[in-house]
């Protein structure tokens, strides 16, 4: 059985009053707009997560402890308590937090600037000590917020405002894959990297962010889902190719998938 | 050891292990720290006590994380406190200034190694329009006290709230009365991230910029500091404490704080008994800084001598509300114990009483040549 689609003229609004704008259709617990670049994907992160609170039904038990980078004007619009900490703090804010309100779910949202230059002892310590918390590191390899600068993710050869020649491994160093380095720690539920370059990513991406949350839920100790999004303000490429730029460059050095699936319940084993 | 229930009976205990009690006894259910002297026997009693009486305690990895994590469980409304002594302190002070700011109750215990951190107590070294209720307990039984006291103010107020105090109250075993001191009620804090908030439009926030929702917007920076300023305005009215004995009859006051001042009024008595003219004055809060009680304590006084070990700290508040500037002598200095861990042999009685007899003389020879 098909349905005929009525061609809603646009020039005025529709008589049904049900079309709307593509943004209307965000999820509830997001309170406006979110103001960042054109092809920016941390939106789509922030939406994927929102959802995910909302289909696991831990919206009015939830925490969320943001750092700051561009995601921080997130506390603005996400309908959830939160608290803005300092960069790099989050994890040890949510731990605090959840050791106060283990009943509660608890997330950070950091950027690669907050985790992994500013705080990377703080997520290393928070995942070794086996804090029931998850991890959401929005990952573009750059400081978006300040204008393009070198983080501790940025690929070789990429161009920053500070290697502005690209980064060289002999003047600048080596990224650090951050969830890798998570993943191996004992302490850890599960860890992942995911990406909201393409429609099929951000659905696998957000599969990723309930089964941290369900590793949460269940007890399994820290959880991590690294998202990689496009920043092509930070980037200097175009809104369109922040996909493209994202898959042939950050998605080389930074595989996708499960790191660090959850563990076996007890007894499901072949 | 589960001291927590009300023990009326006197106990003989280690400062940093009367102070834990004294905390858990105010509430606390959260202890976050790295351990460094003369702090860790705070820490390693927290790491015992609090499990047993329902709370957390967290040998953090560093400083930095303490704090935060103290700052995390103190936006829960949890009873909250991180420590360490003035260099640890010194890794804090970013964290401070933000809880200050975002207003998150929290205490904050310097088991310092002398009296060289005051200026840290009192100015701090974080960021923005922002101070901290510090107090400099004298001995184990106030410091006791001033624990709980600080746990109240610092959820009165929404504010960390800092407790100085030195090996001497940290390390010394002194017979204690432990109890639950009971303080005024206080607000509601419905400003407690618990997390329920979500899905109701009217989610919390906890959040320096204070820029409140899309669909509830908040202050904003400028209006959210010029209230945490007035704040701070207002706790300066309030909160300032301060001791002194002998004032109204004196020609020299010495002007003191911490274990320094126990050791002054032991020697005002001493001199008094052999007919000096000498009174004490002591800060108890560091901040506020009792400058009014000080100034109608120094009216009068021929001379206004400090005493503090470290090169003249306090010196700079008292120059300020002191009646008379130029009768103000500084007699201490920086002494410390060659471990680096301890006062130095300034902190004695005779010598003490050396200094304060010697700046005497010199006033009495300047006056009569």
């Amino acid at each position: 059985m098909t349905q005929e689609l009525r061609i809603v003229p646009t020039d005025r609004p529709p008589a049904d009053g049900k079309a709307r704008k593509v943004a209307d259709f965000r999820p509830s617990l997001m309170l406006g707009e979110h103001g960042l670049c054109p092809g920016c994907g941390e939106p789509v992160a922030l939406r994927i997560l929102l959802e995910t609170l909302q289909d696991l039904g831990i919206v009015n038990n939830s925490i969320g402890v943001v750092g700051h980078g561009c995601y921080g004007s997130f506390v603005r619009i996400m309908d959830v308590d939160v608290l803005q900490c300092l960069h790099g703090r989050a994890p040890s804010c949510a731990t605090g937090i959840k050791r106060m309100r283990p009943q509660t779910a608890v997330f950070t949202m950091q950027g690669d600037g907050d985790m992994v230059n500013e705080g990377l002892q703080e997520v290393l310590h928070t995942a070794a000590r086996g804090e029931n918390v998850t991890a959401i590191l929005l990952n573009n390899g750059v400081f978006g917020d300040t204008g393009g600068q070198q983080t501790a993710t940025t690929v070789l050869g990429q161009r920053t405002k500070t290697s502005i020649e690209g980064r060289d491994p002999g003047l600048h160093g080596h990224p650090i894959p951050v969830a890798d380095l998570v993943a191996s720690l004992d302490g850890v539920g599960y860890v992942a990297r995911g990406a909201v370059g393409t429609a099929g990513s951000i659905a696998r991406t957000k599969r990723m962010i309930r089964a941290a949350f369900e590793s949460q839920l269940a007890g399994e100790g820290f959880s991590l889902v690294e998202i990689l999004t496009m920043c092509p303000t930070g980037w200097f490429v175009g809104a369109p190719q922040g996909p493209d730029y994202l898959a042939e460059s950050m998605e080389q050095v930074f595989p996708l998938g499960d790191l660090r699936a959850r563990p076996k319940p007890s007894g499901a084993g072949a | 050891m589960n001291t927590a229930v009300a023990k009326p009976s006197m106990q003989l205990l280690e400062g940093a292990t009367a102070i834990a009690e004294s905390a858990i006894l105010a509430g606390c259910r959260f202890f976050a720290g790295y351990p460094i002297s003369p702090f860790t026997p705070l820490l390693e009693h927290m790491s015992r006590a609090l499990p047993e009486n329902g709370g957390v305690c967290i040998n953090a990895e560093s400083e930095i994380e303490g704090a935060n994590m103290a700052l995390g469980a103190g936006a829960t409304g949890a009873m909250a406190a991180t420590g360490s002594c003035g260099q640890g302190l010194a890794l804090m002070q970013e964290t401070i200034a933000e809880a200050a700011l975002n207003e998150t109750p929290m205490v904050v215990f310097n088991l310092a190694r002398n009296q060289q951190d005051y200026f840290q107590a009192t100015r701090g070294g974080g960021w923005g329009d922002y101070r901290t209720i510090a107090l400099a307990p004298k001995d184990i039984p106030e410091a006791v006290e001033h624990t709980q006291l600080l746990f109240h103010l610092s959820r009165r107020y929404r504010a960390p709230t800092l407790l100085y105090g030195d090996p001497l109250l940290a390390q010394t075993r002194v017979g204690v009365h432990l109890r639950r001191i009971e303080f005024d009620e206080l607000p509601p804090q419905d400003w407690a991230l618990d997390g329920t908030g979500g899905g109701t439009g009217e989610s919390r926030q906890i959040w320096t910029w204070a820029m409140g929702k899309a669909t509830n917007p908040g202050l904003g920076p400028d209006g959210h500091w010029q209230q945490v300023a007035a704040k701070f305005d207002r706790i300066a009215e309030l909160e300032q404490r301060s001791e002194q004995r002998y004032a109204e009859d004196a020609d020299t006051l010495v002007v003191s704080f911490g274990s320094a001042a126990k050791f002054i009024e032991h020697v005002v008595e001493e001199l008094r008994a052999e007919g000096h003219r000498i009174g004490w004055f002591r800060p108890i809060s560091l901040w506020p800084f009792p400058g009014p009680a000080l100034a109608g304590a120094t009216a009068g006084i021929k001379r206004v001598l400090v005493f503090e070990l470290n090169a003249g700290q306090m010196l700079e508040d008292v120059r300020q509300y002191a009646r008379d500037r130029d009768a103000i002598r500084f007699i201490g200095g920086v002494s410390i114990h060659e471990s680096g861990l301890s006062y130095g042999p300034l902190l004695d009685a005779p010598e003490i009483r050396a200094r304060i007899l010697a700046a005497i003389a010199e006033d009495s020879t300047r006056s009569t040549s």
